[in-house]
């Protein structure tokens, strides 16, 4: 009896297993010719699944309603979105899986900085258009022939910090950065551009990503008496150095990233956020920008149409894979189903207003943003945002 | 014995001969950068597996050492413009030295505590590929390693790597199976059952421990130098503590003490994950309940369990007609 029982369930496992087979079988039968396919590779799951899953559905989104308006020249687009997790590995298997089994056009993603340094190699030989959803400026410079990317770079951020700081009267300014990749590429422009602007750096601190308390670093700072403070990391770390100021009575104005562009920042920080000054991307005060400026309108459509179909509220990343794929959608409206063509379509774009800005490409800029564009300085004031500069 | 031995080459040979047609058959390049990720992880496994399966100590920092082999080739070759090939040898040589630094001390450990060092010195290892900024490129990982070149020949296509990949995986697995069939891997079975037995019969356990341990982190590091030079970028991500266990997961799914189970269970669990890929977002709990299945009806390995059902239907056939 027992036994036939296990048989039973052993062939169960071997049917689901079959039908498993099968099923991706019948998946890829399914080619409708007329589609235009665009790959998608974020790392939806794991510890960057922050960044991915507002990108993925951002994509599907604005595929969604492309689709609804008739398409790109009368042919629906289709979406091929693959997980990374987040690791260099699974990027590269998922490229070559887009490029050479799902034949895709064109790819937006991956999220990550280092997945996409990994398969940048990979869409050069096989020359496919890759719009990158991450930040680090060594994607784009120097210029590779088919990779372009959508987010604002930490060389905008910093330069537009440093350019308010002026107007401040600051010259000794004190940096503690986080030490994961945003916090290390945000030191080295920090200390990189310091000179430009004539300031100089009496301490260069550094805190773990999950440091519960940085009244060390503090006290150390406060000896060497600074005019200010930057701070560069991601939520929880960054609030809790506002608290530990605020403790430590140290009355130096203290200026943040975008890294912690978030409500969430807020709530983290509570009392001790007000007076923090920091660059974002337009997103996040969408509704207090003055209505002359050109990309208002987008922003709320952009989050007015998220919030709605995700009940989840939006955050900055999503528009990185939105602005990706309006700009593809553009370039094959006019090239058609032919990768080169798309690519050098992209570089045509001169005037595209985004989520991140607006996008000015040439052959020598494969991000097309300038920081005055992509960035405006906040305050938080009272518990929210005003714009500043 | 000399049949017997024939009957491995034979067996080696075959397997080689297979591989060496699938480039002229496979030409897509998703398929053959599966199957050289798949020779980059049998080649770690059929090394976990010696020490693990046939000596019977767990490691669970074994993606250390695939990370020294990696970054060793990728800083010597991307930093210092060292020539890929010498740098190959010297991620191997400062391997071995980690290892035996490593292995001398925590060998003498035994059980949860074995695996409880090794899994401290797996993490501290990768804390130190992120933290040494300097050297290592940090978190933001490092860019710029070479490809791979034979004489003028350089291997930046899937297909040559293919080859240079599983010629020296084949390679591994030969080198193995010799190993295993020899006293010192009937001596490293006779540990993994009874270390006081072993040593009461004549084996200097200590040593033997040791030298499977440091031959298992060579066949790791030279899988970590494959992978950077195949990649040509790395970043910390790669070689934690998660990997570490996945590559635990294929020496058990393959199946325990068989080499051929190694390259088993590094196929499978390298390929089940792009075949569920069709069920978005579920594929993990898929993979999870295959996972779980395998080791509830073939708790020795795919195959090992295999083979069990194959004798259970031949065994009852021939019950069957055995009257008539």
């Amino acid at each position: 009896m027992k036994r036939g029982k296990v048989r039973k369930i052993q062939i169960l496992a071997v049917l689901l297993l079959a039908t498993t087979l099968t099923w991706s079988g019948c998946a890829k039968k399914e080619e409708p010719k007329a589609t235009y396919k665009i790959g998608g590779i974020f790392a939806i799951t794991g510890p960057a699944s922050f960044l991915g899953e507002p990108e993925r559905n951002s994509m599907e989104l604005l595929a969604e309603q492309i689709n609804a308006q008739g398409g790109v020249n009368g042919h629906p687009i289709e979406l091929v979105i693959y997980d990374t997790e987040g690791d260099a590995t699974k990027a590269v298997l998922n490229t070559n899986k887009l490029i050479e089994k799902d034949n895709v056009l064109a790819i937006v993603g991956p999220s990550r900085s280092g997945t996409t340094l990994a398969v940048v190699p990979i869409v050069e030989r096989a020359q496919v258009p890759l719009i990158s959803c991450a930040a680090s400026v060594k994607i784009t410079t120097p210029v590779k022939s088919w990779v372009f990317k959508t987010p604002q770079t930490d060389v905008m951020a910093v330069a537009k910090i440093y350019e308010y700081m002026k107007g401040q009267g600051v010259q000794k300014i004190a940096i503690l950065t986080v030490g994961n990749a945003f916090g290390a590429s945000g030191r080295q422009q920090l200390l990189q551009q310091a000179s430009d602007y004539g300031y100089e750096i009496v301490a260069d601190e550094r805190f773990g990503p999950k440091d519960t308390d940085m009244t060390p670093q503090l006290t150390k700072i406060r000896t060497l008496k600074p005019e200010a403070i930057i701070c560069w990391g991601t939520n929880p770390g960054p609030a809790v150095i506002a608290k530990n100021m605020r403790q430590l009575a140290i009355k130096i104005p203290l200026y943040q990233s975008h890294g912690v562009a978030s409500k969430k920042f807020i709530q983290l920080a509570g009392e001790a956020a007000n007076g923090i000054i920091l660059p974002t991307g337009k997103i996040l005060v969408a509704d207090v920008l003055p209505d002359t400026d050109p990309q208002k309108p987008t922003l709320l459509k952009y989050i007015a149409d998220y919030e709605a179909k995700y009940k989840i509220a939006v955050s900055g990343f999503g528009g990185y894979a939105w602005d990706g794929l309006q700009i593809l959608a553009q370039a094959l409206e006019k090239a058609g189903a032919d990768r080169a063509k798309i690519r050098d379509q992209i570089e045509n774009i001169t005037d595209h207003v985004g989520i991140s800005g607006i996008f000015r490409f040439s052959s020598h800029d494969h991000n097309g943003l300038n920081k005055e564009e992509a960035f405006v300085v906040v305050k938080i004031v009272n518990g929210d945002w005003q714009v500043i500069q | 014995m000399i049949r017997f031995l024939k009957y491995k080459w034979f067996q080696v040979g075959g397997f080689g001969l297979l591989l060496a047609l699938v480039p002229l058959v496979v030409t897509n390049r998703y398929y053959l950068t599966v199957m050289i990720f798949i020779g980059i992880h049998t080649l770690l496994v059929v090394g976990l597996n010696l020490l693990m399966g046939y000596a019977g100590q767990i490691s669970l920092g074994h993606a250390a050492f695939f990370g020294l082999g990696a970054y060793t080739s990728g800083i010597l070759t991307a930093t210092y413009k060292l020539s890929p090939w010498p740098a190959m040898v010297m991620a191997v040589v400062l391997t071995v030295v980690v290892a035996l630094m490593v292995g001398v001390p925590a060998l003498k450990l035994t059980g949860y505590y074995l695996a409880m060092a090794t899994l401290g010195f797996g993490i501290i290892v990768y804390i130190c590929f992120k933290e040494l900024v300097w050297l290592t490129g940090g978190p933001s990982g490092l860019v710029g390693i070479p490809r791979l070149s034979i004489g003028n020949m350089v291997l930046d296509e899937p297909r040559t790597y293919f080859y240079l990949v599983w010629g020296i995986t084949l390679g591994a697995i030969a080198v193995s199976l010799n190993i295993v069939d020899s006293r010192v891997g009937r001596a490293l079975r006779a540990i993994h059952d009874s270390e006081p037995a072993a040593r009461a019969s004549g084996i200097y356990t200590a040593r033997l421990k040791i030298w499977v341990f440091v031959v298992s982190a060579i066949y790791a590091s030279v899988a970590g130098s494959l992978y950077a030079h195949f990649i040509t970028f790395i970043s910390p991500s790669s070689f934690d503590f998660m990997f570490s266990i996945k590559l635990v997961t294929m020496v058990v799914v393959g199946g325990m003490a068989s080499i051929w189970g190694a390259v088993f269970g590094a196929a499978t669990l390298t390929m089940l994950p792009e075949v569920l890929a069709v069920f978005h977002d579920f594929d993990i709990v898929i993979f999870g309940l295959i996972l779980m299945v395998v080791l509830i009806f073939m708790p020795q390995g795919l195959t090992r369990g295999a083979l069990d059902l194959w004798e259970k239907y031949r065994f009852r056939r021939g019950i069957a007609e055995g009257p008539i």
